[in-house]
């Protein structure tokens, strides 16, 4: 597997990817928003950041560069996408997940440590998690509530694509735990294929012990491991 | 032009005296953009001409600095194996009192440009904070203003923000302080200057359009503030987004294409005057610029309008005539605006034009030799007294227990997580050591190397003795370097000060001047760089003397750094002093403001005694000897103490600590030069007791981290109850909430 890790103007988190992936041995390289081209065997990256800074709405200039037209076409040929922070609200905004990231509850921008919970373990992004277990991964967005109407919300849980929710350092999804008013917890939620995953926290940033854990690998390995299996 | 009245002088911030000065050196009546001009670069925000004249007291040298003070953006130092660390701090003081969010956003907006105009990448910004007490809630709204605005411009733009501190003191009420600092790194080969050399390259500006807004905010930097004020226009409005994109255009155009150009300057204060006026000082050149190229995002706008803008987010680029095309194809690439504006000349003037018109042509020797006003400082009444006051007349403690958890839950003690977590403190992935430490720690990727920064500055000391407080401010930020495991190497300051035109406060300037220095010869920091902010004053009064520094250290192995989070079981000790202290260590201190309501006493260093404290906790560490350590400072002894039971989760069983006749000066005297420190076992704790009686340091053995209550001596504190204080005392000062444990006693 190779990744392609997507910089619009104002993504910050491309650098931060690329270490995190180039860490575990994944040929990786960025690719500019001017860019069309992108390969069936690369996992494409949408990081976290403030494309266009945010203007209007997060991700809401970013959905139309040029870039993001084969990123379309690459996740409705079954292609891995994987939208963090500003990259989840971008595949919202571009309609490849459903629903919404609204202001924080609090009104304030957090960036804090974080537990998450595996919802759904079928996908190739969630497969090779334990169950149960809470992954320290951190946070870091002023807009990461989660929302969408009932219906969809229902959708969801019923087709086992919520892929993460807020929980406490025992695994527990409580009230307490969730650091931004989102639906239900929910921390990141896949696509009915489950090619597509989008996630407010930010696995690259828990990628080595000296920066605090590296509890976010065990989602890229996953991915490893699943395309691995399938190429088997 | 006809003379001058005094409202157009007073628009420029110059005095008659000072017109009658450009009058002779130019022996003719200048235009009004070159009064303009004059007057925004011999402001004391650009000119520095009443702190200049002190500047010779600072070490400024030492075989790794890489630059001359005040000859750059920022100060460089060598990191070693071909890496450098750039690093500056600079004021946003007035902005931020008269619109907090805006003011605070393009202060880190321009302290960033400072550094990535060196050509390096901005790796962490910190910031410097003061404000009068929350309780007033105009001080409330201009707190979470600065705040918002600080992680409004750093979070969007991708550098962290790891550190910091902040104060709370009346003085402060209507004059906060807002003080940035940023840190770059890259290669040495990477640097850039500011300079605009090689007559006939072309001036090319980058970035934003231009507009009215920030007009005469250097000059508005360099008055007093007024009951009331509206001068809002004068406050520039931040696009960070922009800055972001400015950002990697320049730092890739110095790692990729470093030929292609002579210099690259940021537009600060004072806006094109400054840049490029300062930029053909250093190079010895002169510039010729048309005003008609500037893009203007507002219609009707004037040649003085035009060069003295502060509009935000803009860059002076000078390419070499042979690459002018693919720089601005490299700036076309981040969708920036590049337009050439001019050209560097060989005749000393700035020669600036509106199309066919010369609206100003004035030597750049006139223009950025401002006149220099050196202080004359007296000694201010009632500091003899003040200082001579006996504080073992005060009372003791009777009941430290409830002393402590006042402190503990005081806006100045407390915790700061509700300030750093609205700041991205993560990004970039170098934050080994996050805020609420001593010191941030980053490592350096692609080297074994890491750094360690930190800023403060206690300025009650400075009130009680400003040049034994600026020592004790330096010796401080010494102090948390060290606590990382990293040698200080280099300190930027910024100077904050009320009107240097009064002679107390000329004094405290003089007096703080050679007090940091003193101090940072003997740490062997030289000063790199560094900012003045006079005037802070509002009609009720000055503020306290508050030069704020900057320290830059280096660890040499970043995977050895140290933390102030001991493991439990692990053992306490004091290093540095004996637990007993005298009354007189409550001089300045925050338990004698929450007690006598006012400072009082004089507080004392012994530098060298300070920097063999801190050898011998490099040394300790090297040893192996340490798990954790804490710098001693603010609350003392007792909440130093508390903060590590918080961090690791226990509680301290040191009941029978000998804390002598003075219990309050023990548990909260802030005396200087001390560490509390963990070690793993009683083995460690006598290897360490060996280590520092031989270099004649005093060590106490405090107690274990144990158990679910802090006995400290007398004091005895469930520690659920000092967390909920120290955690959620800022929380509580901002809404007025009561702190829990008022309902029932701990």
């Amino acid at each position: 597997m190779r990744a392609a890790v997507v910089v619009f103007p104002g993504t910050w988190s491309d650098g931060d990817c690329t270490w995190a992936l180039e860490r575990l041995g994944i040929e990786t390289r960025r690719v500019w928003h001017r860019e069309t081209e992108i390969h069936r065997d690369e996992l494409v990256v949408l990081p976290g950041g403030f494309s266009y800074g945010d203007y209007l709405r997060c991700g809401a200039i970013a959905r139309f560069s040029p870039v993001m037209g084969a990123v379309t076409e690459h996740a409705e040929g079954g292609g891995l996408v994987i939208g963090i922070c500003n990259g989840f609200q971008i595949l919202c905004e571009a309609g490849l997940l459903p629903g919404v990231l609204m202001r924080n509850d609090s009104l304030q921008f957090r960036c804090q440590e974080n537990y998450l919970v595996v919802g759904d373990r079928t996908s190739p992004f969630t497969q090779g998690i334990e169950a149960g277990r809470a992954l320290n991964v951190p946070i870091s967005h002023g807009e990461g509530r989660y929302f969408a109407d009932t219906a969809t919300l229902d959708r969801l849980e019923d087709t086992d694509r919520v892929a993460f929710r807020y929980c406490d350092a025992e695994g527990r999804v409580t009230p307490e735990a969730n650091p931004n008013g989102s639906e239900r917890g929910v921390a990141g939620i896949l696509n009915d294929r489950g090619n597509v995953l989008g996630m407010m926290p930010h696995p690259e940033r828990a990628c080595e012990p000296l920066l605090g854990n590296e509890d976010g690998n065990v989602i890229w390995q996953s991915v490893l491991d699943a395309v691995a299996a399938a190429r088997v | 032009m006809t003379t001058p009245t005094d409202d157009v002088l007073q628009q420029v911030a110059m005095s008659r005296a000072e017109y009658e000065r450009l009058l002779d050196l130019l022996d003719r009546e200048p235009t009004d953009v070159e009064l303009g001009m004059t007057g925004a670069l011999w402001s004391e925000h650009c000119g520095y001409k009443h702190s200049r004249p002190l500047f010779h007291h600072f070490p400024t040298t030492g075989e790794f600095v890489l630059t001359k003070v005040g000859e750059e953006n920022a100060g460089a130092i060598d990191l070693g194996d071909g890496w450098c660390a750039v690093f500056k701090m600079e004021s946003h003081n007035h902005p931020s009192a008269l619109e907090p969010y805006e003011g605070a956003a393009t202060g880190v907006g321009g302290i960033l440009r400072d550094i990535f105009a060196m050509g390096m990448r901005p790796v962490a910004l910190l910031d410097s904070l003061r404000f009068g007490p929350l309780a007033d809630p105009h001080n409330r709204h201009l707190f979470a203003g600065v705040v918002a605005g600080i992680g409004g411009y750093g979070n969007c733009i991708g550098v962290p923000t790891v550190g910091g501190e902040v104060q709370f003191d009346p003085s402060y009420s209507g004059n906060p302080l807002v003080n940035a600092m940023c840190v770059g790194v890259g290669r040495r080969e990477h640097l850039l200057s500011a300079s605009a050399a090689g007559p006939g390259n072309p001036l090319v500006l980058v970035g934003a359009d231009t507009g009215r807004d920030g007009i005469h905010g250097a000059t508005f930097a360099s008055v007093e503030l007024e009951e009331g004020d509206d001068r809002r226009p004068a406050v520039q409005v931040g696009n960070p987004f922009m800055e972001k994109l400015l950002m990697e255009a320049c730092v890739e155009l110095a790692e990729q294409h470093r030929d292609w150009i002579e210099g690259l300057q940021d537009l600060g204060a004072a806006g094109l005057t400054s840049s490029a006026v300062e930029a053909a000082r250093r190079a010895g050149t002169g510039i010729d610029l048309d005003i008609a190229a500037v893009p203007r995002r507002e219609h009707g706008m004037t040649a003085y309008e035009v060069m003295l803008s502060e509009s935000q987010e803009r860059m002076l680029v000078i390419p070499k005539r042979e690459h002018l095309d693919e720089v601005l194809a490299h700036f076309r690439k981040w969708e920036l605006h590049a337009d050439v504006i001019g050209h560097v000349t060989d005749d000393h003037m700035a020669t600036i034009r509106d199309g066919d018109r010369v609206v100003a042509r004035i030597s750049v020797d006139v223009l950025t030799e401002a006149p220099m006003y050196p202080p004359e400082g007296v000694r201010p009444e009632g500091l003899d007294r003040l200082q001579a006051e006996d504080l073992s007349w005060h009372p003791d403690v009777q009941d430290p227990t409830a002393a402590l958890l006042d402190l503990l839950g005081s806006e100045n003690v407390s915790g700061r997580r509700w300030i750093f977590r609205q700041y991205d403190h993560q990004v970039q992935n170098n934050t080994v050591v996050r805020p609420g430490g001593d010191a941030a720690v980053l490592r350096l990727k692609g080297s074994r190397r890491g750094l360690a920064v930190a800023t403060d500055c206690n300025a009650r000391f400075l009130a009680l003795d400003p040049r034994i407080g600026a020592q004790l401010a330096v010796a401080e930020a010494a102090r948390n370097v060290v606590a990382t495991g990293a040698r200080p190497a280099a300190v930027t300051d910024c100077l904050n000060f009320g009107n240097p035109e009064k002679p107390e406060v000329a004094y405290q300037l003089e007096q703080a001047i050679i007090g940091l220095s003193e101090a940072c010869r003997v740490f062997a920091t030289p000063v790199v760089s560094g900012n003045a902010s006079l005037y802070n004053e509002t009609p009720r009064g000055q503020i306290l003397p508050t030069p704020t520094i900057g320290m830059l250290g280096v660890i040499d192995d970043v995977e050895r750094h140290l933390t102030a989070v001991p493991r439990p079981g692990d053992l306490l000790l004091l290093l540095g002093a004996t637990a007993e202290q005298p009354a007189s260590t409550l001089a300045g201190s925050e338990y004698q403001v929450r007690t006598l309501g006012r400072v009082a006493g004089l507080p004392a260093i012994d530098l060298d005694f300070e920097a063999a404290v801190q050898r011998l906790v490099l040394e300790a560490h090297t040893e192996g000897l340490l798990t954790a350590v804490h710098d001693c400072a603010d609350g003392g002894l007792a909440v130093t103490a508390t903060e590590m039971c918080l961090a690791a989760g226990t509680g301290l069983d040191a009941p029978v600590v000998d804390l002598g006749a003075r219990l309050d000066a023990a548990l909260f005297g802030e005396a200087p030069s001390r560490f509390v420190v963990a070690v793993a076992d009683s083995e460690a704790a006598t290897r360490l007791l060996a280590l520092a009686t031989g270099q004649g340091v005093p060590v106490v053995a405090l107690g274990e981290l144990t158990g679910d209550r802090i006995r400290l001596g007398p004091v005895d504190l469930a520690v659920d109850v000092a967390r909920d204080a120290y955690e959620h005392g800022l929380e509580r000062s901002l809404t007025g909430e009561a702190p829990a444990h008022v309902a029932g006693r701990p």
